[in-house]
């Protein structure tokens, strides 16, 4: 074990992949402290680490065993990468996931959101809709029929400038003036459009 | 409120921690008795007792 301890990295992978299971043992203990301390820095938490910190030799574990690894003399980049991409998913996950942090009351509509709008804000939305069409009806004409275009028949740029017959370079200069011009006028009358 | 000076910060000794021997113990294990196995390109994991 003790030879095993200066070899270098590459070697030891090498060997490992050939069977030498006190080559991983050796990788493990010379890099565990690194990636621990590093998987601990970005989630603060024993538990977590520890989960990460498994996951990642695992993930190494089998990567190697299924030869996919071929990046010599870089182990310990590699490793550290599978690290970081694995806490990215934990957090992926843990946005995603309510969470109950057992402090307080716990209200289970703060978890359960009915994402279809209810009566109010269904009203709210359609007065806003209108407010907006009132609004783009006040823009000078070549404007108000790009935008219309663009927004309301989903129409390409390419369409837009085929249909008025100007460059697609126009159309799009007039959608810019368009928007311009409708937050100066939501600006100047100090209109709320949210809900 | 001086214990709040006092007190060190849990995340002073964040350089020097290290896993659990379990852990390590459980992927050396892991590892031992993971067989992956290649037929026709195609691979095969087994884990063995």
């Amino acid at each position: 074990m003790g030879k095993l301890n200066t070899t270098a990295d590459a070697v030891l992978v090498s060997r490992y992949i050939n069977g030498c299971e006190a080559s991983l043992a050796t990788l493990i203990d010379r890099y565990q402290q690194r990636i621990y301390n590093f998987i601990f820095s970005k989630v603060l938490d024993r538990d977590l680490t520890e989960d990460i910190f498994q996951d990642t030799f695992i993930k190494v574990i089998r990567n190697l065993k299924h030869r996919k690894y071929n990046e010599e003399g870089k182990f310990l980049p590699w490793v550290m990468r599978i690290a970081h991409n694995l806490i990215i998913d934990h957090f992926r996950q843990s946005n995603r996931m309510p969470k109950f942090d057992g402090k307080g009351d716990f209200n289970i509509f703060s978890v359960l959101e009915d994402e279809h709008l209810n009566a109010e804000k269904q009203m709210v939305k359609s007065q806003i809709e209108n407010d907006v069409r009132k609004l783009i009806d006040e823009l000078p004409e070549d404007q108000r029929e790009v935008l219309l275009m663009r927004i309301y028949k989903d129409m390409s740029f390419k369409e837009i400038a085929n249909k008025t017959d100007v460059s697609i370079n126009t159309a799009l200069g007039r959608m810019r003036y368009a928007l311009i011009n409708l937050r100066k006028v939501i600006d100047k009358n100090n209109i709320v459009l949210t809900n | 409120m001086a214990e709040l000076y006092l007190n060190k910060n849990p995340h002073e000794n964040a350089n020097h921690l290290t896993p659990k021997k379990e852990t390590i113990a459980f992927l050396l294990s892991y590892s031992k008795a993971l067989h992956v196995a290649t037929h026709e390109s195609i691979a095969f994991e087994t884990i063995i007792n």
